[in-house]
């Protein structure tokens, strides 16, 4: 069974722009979220990490939007994401925990960005419109250095050790 | 329609974004309940002045303080009788109501009752976690009776209480069933509930991380999309729910009852406001 979202039949490039515009608004917007959440929990250095990743996804989000200029988006640009399935580089809300560490949060990037880059190998090798397929191959790769690059970003930081959830002192509300 | 949309216009989910961080455990349901939310009114291109969010007490509860709607963060229980009375005055809004399984099914279970039967157009929107969180994690009302903890030696002992069959017994015009982790297809229950007249009940199974990590976290294993359709049949849907055993995903029954819908009084010259306490 594939974790990746469904696959489209993308009709024409700007279809292809839209949804990918939509991809990373939306994983920008979740690592917004889930940066705020560790925030608000006092853990720092993993809402620091969180906020790297919106920084990260915020840039492909306005370099997408800067090469669709022009390009009409139609109306479906604006509504995926708002019902429809989430995005292949958005990260489950429920794989969090307020005491993971930072290899924790970077694994969970990990997966978004190859999850990500598997969903636009599957796009290329699934379209016919040659540009669309250039398209979604290019996006793969990119996906995939980012892949490369989180994986040298989690050498600096160990896996948790046993018992890592553990608290003496659990949640009280901060009202 | 509980809906009072302006189509020219399109909003985005972040337009119904408040600047509050939610205070919510991270990895709680709760949190993609508010995206499904804010996706629905964006959906419905609902003008945010023109939406009340209306809750009682409890974890869910907070979400009037995250929304950029209108809010009232209401007394324990009470959401109900507050949109209750705030439609009737106001039908113009788009009324929705945020609640949890302890604050709706039992503190509040005489108003779930009450507004099924009234069907008021109203949307109610329970998060579901079969536990009391904001208090540390006492048995609710959905709790199963064999879960044993220090705070419940032994469990309850007590039959859960079932939603589902509540809200069709009661006369619940719209009645569905999501899962947080389904962000998207919550939002379109939640369109669908606010789109249908009357009062639309949906429940959403909202996993608590904090209190119940070892059984909740495996629902996203368990839920599934209901394999028998829709009906306005109320015989079907009591059918139905008697094989249901609490993860089927989807819209159980709609029904056509027209809402009640009291002419507001707001609008009445004082004259005729005054005949009412003519002696």
């Amino acid at each position: 069974m594939t974790d990746l979202p469904p696959l489209p039949d993308f009709r024409s490039p700007a279809e292809f722009w839209a949804r990918a515009l939509a991809i990373e608004v939306e994983a920008t917007e979740r690592y917004e979220l889930l940066a705020d959440q560790m925030a608000v929990h006092n853990n720092h250095e993993v809402a620091e990490i969180f906020a790297k990743m919106a920084i990260i996804e915020g840039k492909h989000r306005d370099e997408i939007t800067r090469r669709a200029a022009g390009i009409d988006l139609g109306a479906e640009a604006a509504k995926f994401g708002w019902t429809g399935p989430d995005g292949p580089e958005t990260a489950d809300f429920e794989q969090v925990h307020y005491l993971m560490n930072a290899h924790q949060a970077l694994r969970i990037a990990r997966h978004n960005e190859d999850r990500a880059a598997r969903w636009f190998a599957a796009v290329a090798a699934r379209a016919t419109d040659p540009e669309i397929v250039a398209l979604a191959a290019e996006y793969a790769e990119e996906e995939r250095q980012h892949v490369v690059w989180v994986d040298d970003w989690l050498k600096k930081f160990p896996p948790p050790d046993a018992g890592w959830d553990d608290d003496p002192d659990p949640p009280v509300f901060s009202d | 329609m509980n809906v009072s949309p302006t189509p020219e216009v399109a909003f985005k989910p972040a337009d119904y974004k408040s600047d509050i961080k939610p205070v919510w455990c991270p990895g709680c349901g709760d949190h993609s309940v508010l995206l499904s939310f804010q996706r629905a009114m964006a959906e419905l291109a609902l003008p945010p002045e023109k939406v009340a969010v209306v809750s009682g007490i409890g974890c869910s509860s907070r979400i009037p303080a995250y929304t950029n709607t209108y809010g009232f963060h209401g007394v324990h229980g009470r959401s109900l009788a507050l949109a209750t009375g705030l439609k009737a005055a106001r039908p113009d809004l788009t009324v929705l109501v945020a609640s949890g399984d302890g604050d709706g099914f039992s503190i509040g279970g005489n108003h779930f009752l009450h507004a099924c039967r009234r069907n008021v157009d109203v949307t109610y929107v329970v998060m579901d976690n079969r536990i009391y969180g904001m208090t540390k994690g006492q048995p609710s009302p959905t709790t199963e009776p064999d879960w044993d903890t220090a705070i419940a030696p032994g469990g309850t002992g007590l039959s859960p209480f079932h939603p589902l069959v509540i809200a069709l017994a009661s006369g619940a015009n719209f009645i569905a069933r999501g899962f947080s982790g389904d962000i998207g297809g919550t939002a379109r229950l939640i369109v669908d509930a606010v789109r249908t007249p009357g009062f639309s009940f949906v429940q959403i199974l909202s996993p608590c991380v904090t209190f119940r990590p070892d059984q909740q976290k495996g629902w996203k294993d368990l839920v599934r999309t209901a394999q028998v359709p829709e009906t306005d049949d109320p015989g079907r849907a009591a059918r139905r729910l008697m094989t249901d055993d609490g993860f089927n995903i989807g819209v159980l029954y709609r029904g056509k009852r027209p809402p009640y819908q009291p002419r507001p009084l707001a609008d009445l010259p004082v004259a005729a406001l005054e005949q009412e306490f003519a002696v």
